[in-house]
């Protein structure tokens, strides 16, 4: 094992869990308002992410966002006072949670339309195409946007100009509250649908950072060559309640035991656990890291709580470059 | 008669047409799940079965033309969606198809669908969960497009939507879930197209729709204590409009306020006012004026949206300057409530 990438993975991992638990726990106090979908427990393909992309590969995303932000090195103190509502918020408070974006690390934005920002992801790669760039494109989308008619325009067009785009699906199960049951027909994986339109498709145990890494650096490898676009279906689940930061399995939509059986394959816990058993002197390591997100992260709340609110008459600006 | 709040008449009035008509379906994401679309689709899979009510895949566009399909093999679809603006997706099946269907073949079969569509606002909606884009559909000839604003015409409205020969957008807004009031029992079916008279008044006219009404209740009870006594008539519907009706009451009173929940470019408001000004200049003792939101995208931020809509306070202030009287304590006396972006206690986000 190479223990050095691991404690990146965990530390990365470590990192998503402490600003998503922080915004739970922080939430009921009512002054972030605005919808808010949290990553707990889909920490693992984020954290492997941030270690194949470089900083001027592009990447868009989905309301579920936050993670993938961090993950393309998005800012986080600027993450925390756009959900506060404030005028440093990474979009000037016009955004929200759902609405996210940094352009120096290539986070191009992210869409509460589900489906909404697939095809702007494979735009971004026709225009690294077209500049001549190897910079590839990182799409993220849930397993409820691959039902969205725009997901096989999108990856029809990719696979026909070979452009240099990554799908990183996150199969958590469930859209809204929307079991893959009632929505798609069993059997049929989307990784085998995405490979039928000509996308190279590959699935993969969605909480094993290491075996996310794995899978996305060959991805990405492959797509850098000039090898056309790559769909990954990470299989995943989602800890809190679809919107919001409760947790919501008393709703019955759910089972308790698959609950508790996706808890039991936790992705931080068991990266943790097969690092130190492999070098246990990273212990002390890991512990450094955690103080230094606990640091961190209680900073970033303390700057957004702090920040100012935008001028009222914000509102009214922006709404075409002038 | 019950009192209910709007989300249960919606739902008394599925009950009543599935009851009624086995031909009725009623689908959309989340219709089965526990939250059940705000209440309204409450328990309709267990009275009528899974093969009538079901969730649907995250596929706008296609579940609308399939709604479509089915209605011309004589199943009368309600579809329903959380957000209108996850509808747009279903642009094309709507305006390209539904719309077009009875006139675009001769008249000889046509598109019995309802599609509801919540409109949302406040607690950090922003620009892409807050959109009132009725305009859109009121543009479009062949569609039928509904605002009901009491509990009672919810339930009416939508019993005429889903038993009307023609495809019926059917627009609900958040703000009116929870607002409670008589509704009277079994099928009741309130027309489409005539306006509801909601307080008679000789010295302004002022339309409103959907939760605008509500406001404008406000904003009337206030300038009743400075003596000024205003008609209010809820459109119910923005396609068709009743013209009599508006042409009559601005005969009487001789000025126009209209209130509309979309931008004020191109809106409902910008038609009604355009028309009243064509057919009935000569009854105007004032200019018209509409108040409607900014031509802005709706921003996230609580600090963004203060101030952002248009409130009691704003509508009493408009209908005083139009008759002439000092603001006075308008603003004291309406201030917006605190805090801005709930319509009450009962709304808590973060949907
Ligand atoms: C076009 C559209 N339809 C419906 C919605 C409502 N909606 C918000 S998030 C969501 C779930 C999508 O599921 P998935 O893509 O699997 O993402 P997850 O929430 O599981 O991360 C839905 C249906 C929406 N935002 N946009
Ligand atoms: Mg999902």
């Amino acid at each position: 094992m190479n223990v050095d990438l691991a404690l990146r993975l965990l530390f990365q991992m470590q990192r998503i869990r402490r600003v998503e638990e922080e915004i739970a726990l922080r939430y009921p106090q009512n002054r972030m308002r605005c919808p808010t979908h949290l990553s707990t427990g889909q920490e693992a393909v984020p954290a492997a992410i941030a270690e194949v992309l470089r900083k001027d590969d592009f990447a868009v995303s989905t309301h579920r966002g936050h993670a993938h932000y961090l993950a393309k090195g998005g800012n986080l103190p600027a993450l925390i006072a756009e959900i506060y509502g404030k005028a440093s918020g990474c979009s000037r408070g016009k955004g929200g949670s759902m609405h996210l974006i940094d352009l120096s690390v290539g986070f191009m934005g992210t869409s509460a339309i589900v489906g909404n920002s697939i095809p702007i992801g494979v735009g971004l790669g026709l225009s690294a195409q077209l500049r001549g760039s190897d910079q590839i494109s990182c799409v993220f989308l849930g397993d409820g946007a691959i039902e969205e008619g725009v997901f096989y325009e999108s990856l029809n067009f990719a696979a026909l100009r070979c452009l240099p785009v990554l799908f990183v699906c996150e199969n958590n199960l469930y859209s809204v509250y929307s079991p893959l049951a009632v929505r798609q027909p069993s059997q049929r994986s989307i990784a085998g649908m995405a490979a039928a339109i000509g996308v190279a498709a590959a699935t993969c145990d969605g909480n094993d950072a290491l075996a996310c890494y794995d899978q996305l650096r060959e991805a990405v490898a492959h797509i850098r060559r000039g090898n056309g676009p790559r769909f990954l279906e990470f299989a995943t689940y989602r800890w809190r309640e679809h919107c919001g930061p409760a947790f919501d399995n008393d709703l019955g939509y759910r089972a308790e035991a698959e609950f508790l059986a996706w808890q039991a394959r936790e992705p931080l816990a068991r990266l943790e656990s097969r690092l130190l058993a492999a070098d246990g002197s990273a212990a002390p390591r890991i512990a450094q890291n955690l103080a230094a997100i606990e640091r961190e992260v209680l900073a970033a709340f303390a700057y957004a709580e702090d920040a100012a609110f935008p001028a009222p008459e914000a509102a009214f600006q922006g709404v075409y470059c002038e | 008669m019950t009192a209910l709040n709007f989300a249960a008449a919606i739902n008394q009035a599925l009950h009543v047409a599935m009851e009624m008509d086995p031909t009725v379906i009623c689908y959309g994401l989340g219709v089965t799940d526990p939250k059940a679309v705000f209440g309204t689709t409450a328990n309709l899979e267990a009275r009528f079965g899974k093969a009538r009510v079901f969730d649907m895949p995250t596929a706008e566009n296609a579940m609308t033309g399939v709604a479509i399909g089915a209605s011309l093999g004589g199943i009368r679809p309600v579809m329903v969606h959380q957000r209108l603006d996850f509808f747009l997706l279903a642009m094309d099946q709507l305006v390209n198809a539904a719309a077009k269907w009875h006139y675009m073949f001769g008249s000889q079969c046509s598109v019995p669908i309802t599609i509801r569509l919540i409109l949302g606002r406040g607690w950090g909606q922003g620009p892409t969960h807050s959109q009132n884009l009725q305009a859109w559909f009121a543009h479009i000839p062949g569609l039928k497009v509904v605002m009901p604003s009491t509990p009672e015409d919810a339930k009416g409205l939508l019993l005429a939507s889903i038993f009307d020969p023609n495809p019926v957008v059917f627009l609900e807004h958040r703000w009116l879930h929870n607002a409670v009031g008589d509704v009277p029992d079994g099928d009741l079916r309130t027309p489409i197209g005539p306006l509801r008279l909601a307080r008679r008044g000789g010295d302004i006219t002022i339309v409103a729709m959907s939760y605008l009404t509500v406001e404008a209740l406000h904003a009337i009870r206030y300038l009743e204590t400075r003596g000024i006594d205003c008609e209010l008539l809820d459109l119910r519907t923005v396609n068709p409009i009743d013209w009599p009706g508006i042409y009559a009451s601005v005969e009487k009173t001789g000025k126009l306020l209209v209130l509309d929940t979309g931008y004020g470019t191109g809106s409902v408001a910008g038609e009604i006012i355009a028309r009243v000004a064509m057919e009935r200049m000569p009854s105007l003792r004032c200019a018209p004026v509409r108040l409607a939101m900014p031509d802005v995208p709706e921003p996230t931020s609580f600090a963004l949206t203060q101030g952002f809509h248009v409130r009691a306070g704003d509508i009493a202030a408009t209908v005083l300057q139009m008759l002439g009287c000092e603001l006075a304590d308008v603003a004291e006396k309406l201030p917006e409530p605190i805090p801005h972006d709930v319509p009450g206690s009962w709304f808590t986000g973060p949907f």
